[in-house]
């Protein structure tokens, strides 16, 4: 499974990096920045909770 | 026509239009009204009435909630028509920056402050935080007695006072001018010419303190937006707006989230020993998303006009029409969250829409977040005989402001 963000749609909310802190980080302006495409299979229900509370539908799991 | 007392949501016949907003239950000061749980069990989405005699949709279900305020034909912008207009004859009506903007020139401007509010650059913020309650706490452990003190005034309300603040470069000792005149704005009961007459107060103390800081930078947030008036990207109306919105956006809502929060604990005995007695740091943090879910102080609901066509919920919202998600009640949806009027500080309610969504979600989310954690981890642990000191039926309620809460907390020990 990969990870997609797509950070234009980004509003810097920080839900996903409190979510899934493994997977997200923010830069200095707050938008999210992806720090692992592909995450272990431990951090999935992470990643899941990231995009169930993303404001911007801004992150998405594809099957690849 | 029903006898008149008979006439209120719960008695009107089925296709008579609901008024907005509807009284609380005294019984219960924490539930949403119960007419709006009676809407929501009938479907997702309803006209209701408001005083001015317009009848935007009423979205009370979380899924649609959600779905609306992520949906770009969906707008924030109260000249947009249809917008559904002020909660009360007396409210006033101004325009707060990005807040009342779409995009793009909302994500323009809220991109401009997003920084400061990063999650782990409000997480650098924890100690001081920490440093301010423990020291009103201190305050008020070494007053004259055991109280009774109000708790709004000496602690809930100067936290996030002394934090913003600090973040924007606001100096403190100003504070006693912000808190009346922030007070007054989200009064829906204060006169519109009482309301303009506190914001154009606070909006012209914070251009000249803008001005200042175009001439002599500092490193606070003040001194980044009036960089973006040097370089061209906001005019100083602009800057000072958006200054406006961040001051006051924080002010009450953390302030009653506190104090109203502190009260729903006392009232639920067994979440407070949970709360007391835990050391762990993710308990405390699951407790403030409860009670945000739980209380969901901004409860007259997100308006917005619709600006095309969008079927939703077996309805069709027409263009031009307005719409009113009443989170409140998102928030306590059974689809959602299994018995949602229960208080469990253990349950999972991240996904709560006490932020509300979509590209408007709060902004000073994970600042607010941070300081509710170190208020629940702190005050109860250290003042735990800490009691309500009057009946609550004489705690006086925010039902006619914007942000609902409490007037004061009298607090004993
Ligand atoms: C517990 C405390 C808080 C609650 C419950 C809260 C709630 C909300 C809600 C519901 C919105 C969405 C408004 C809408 O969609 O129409 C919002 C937006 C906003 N909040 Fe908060 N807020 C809190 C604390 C703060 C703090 C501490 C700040 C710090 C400056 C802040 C700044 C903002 C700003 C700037 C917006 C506008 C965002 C935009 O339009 O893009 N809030 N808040």
């Amino acid at each position: 499974m990969k990870v997609e963000l797509e950070a234009d749609k980004c509003v810097a909310s920080g839900q996903c990096v409190l979510a899934a802190m493994d997977v997200f980080d923010q830069d200095d302006d707050g938008i999210a920045i992806l720090l692992d495409e592909r995450p272990a299979a431990e951090h999935l229900d992470d990643v899941k909770e990231a995009i169930a509370v993303c404001p911007a539908a801004a992150i998405r799991l594809v099957d690849q | 026509m029903a006898d008149a007392t008979l006439t209120g949501p719960a008695h009107q016949a089925p296709d008579a239009v609901p008024e907005f907003p509807m009284p609380r239950q005294s019984r219960c000061p924490f539930d949403p009204p119960p007419a709006l749980k009676e809407l929501q069990e009938q479907g997702p989405l309803t006209k209701v009435r408001l005083w001015d005699g317009s009848e935007p949709w009423l979205v009370t279900r979380y899924a649609e909630q959600r779905a609306l305020l992520g949906d770009q034909r969906v707008s924030a912008d109260t000249d947009q028509p249809g917008y559904p207009t002020k909660a009360s004859p007396e409210a006033g009506e101004g325009k707060l920056s990005f807040i009342m903007m779409d995009d793009p020139e909302h994500a323009r401007l809220r991109r401009m402050v997003t920084g400061p509010f990063a999650v782990k650059k409000v997480e650098a913020l924890r100690p001081a935080v920490q440093r301010i309650v423990d020291g009103l706490i201190d305050d008020m452990l070494a007053g004259p007695g055991p109280g009774p003190v109000d708790l709004v005034d000496v602690f809930a309300l100067p936290i996030p006072s002394l934090v913003i603040c600090e973040l924007l470069g606001v100096p403190y000792e100003e504070h006693e001018f912000f808190q009346e005149n922030t007070k007054t704005m989200v009064r829906t009961t204060a006169t519109p010419e009482e309301r303009g007459a506190a914001s154009r107060e606070v909006a012209g103390y914070l251009a000249g303190l803008l001005g200042k800081r175009i001439a002599e930078p500092k490193e606070d947030l003040l001194s980044s937006i009036a960089g973006r008036i040097t370089a061209g990207e906001l005019t100083h109306q602009q800057a000072t707006e958006m200054a406006l919105l961040l001051l006051i956006a924080g002010h009450e809502t953390t302030a009653n989230m506190i104090a109203l929060g502190t009260l729903a604990l006392l009232q639920h005995p067994d979440q407070l020993a949970l709360l007391r007695e835990t050391d762990d740091p993710k308990l405390v943090a699951s407790a403030v998303e409860e009670l945000l879910r739980y209380l969901h102080i901004t409860h007259l609901g997100r308006r917005r006009a619709v600006t095309e066509d969008i079927e939703i919920g077996g309805q069709v919202i027409k263009a031009g029409e307005g719409v009113i998600m009443v989170n409140e009640i998102g928030n306590r949806d059974p689809e959602v969250f299994a018995d949602p009027d229960r208080l469990d500080i253990t349950r999972d309610a991240r996904r709560h829409v006490a932020f509300g969504f979509g590209v408007h979600q709060c902004l000073g989310q994970p600042l607010a977040r941070m300081e509710l954690q170190v208020v629940y981890g702190t005050l109860y642990k250290r003042i735990p005989t800490l009691k309500l000191a009057c009946a609550l039926e004489d705690v006086r309620f925010k039902t006619d402001a914007f942000i609902y809460g409490v007037h004061e907390l009298p607090v004993s020990w």
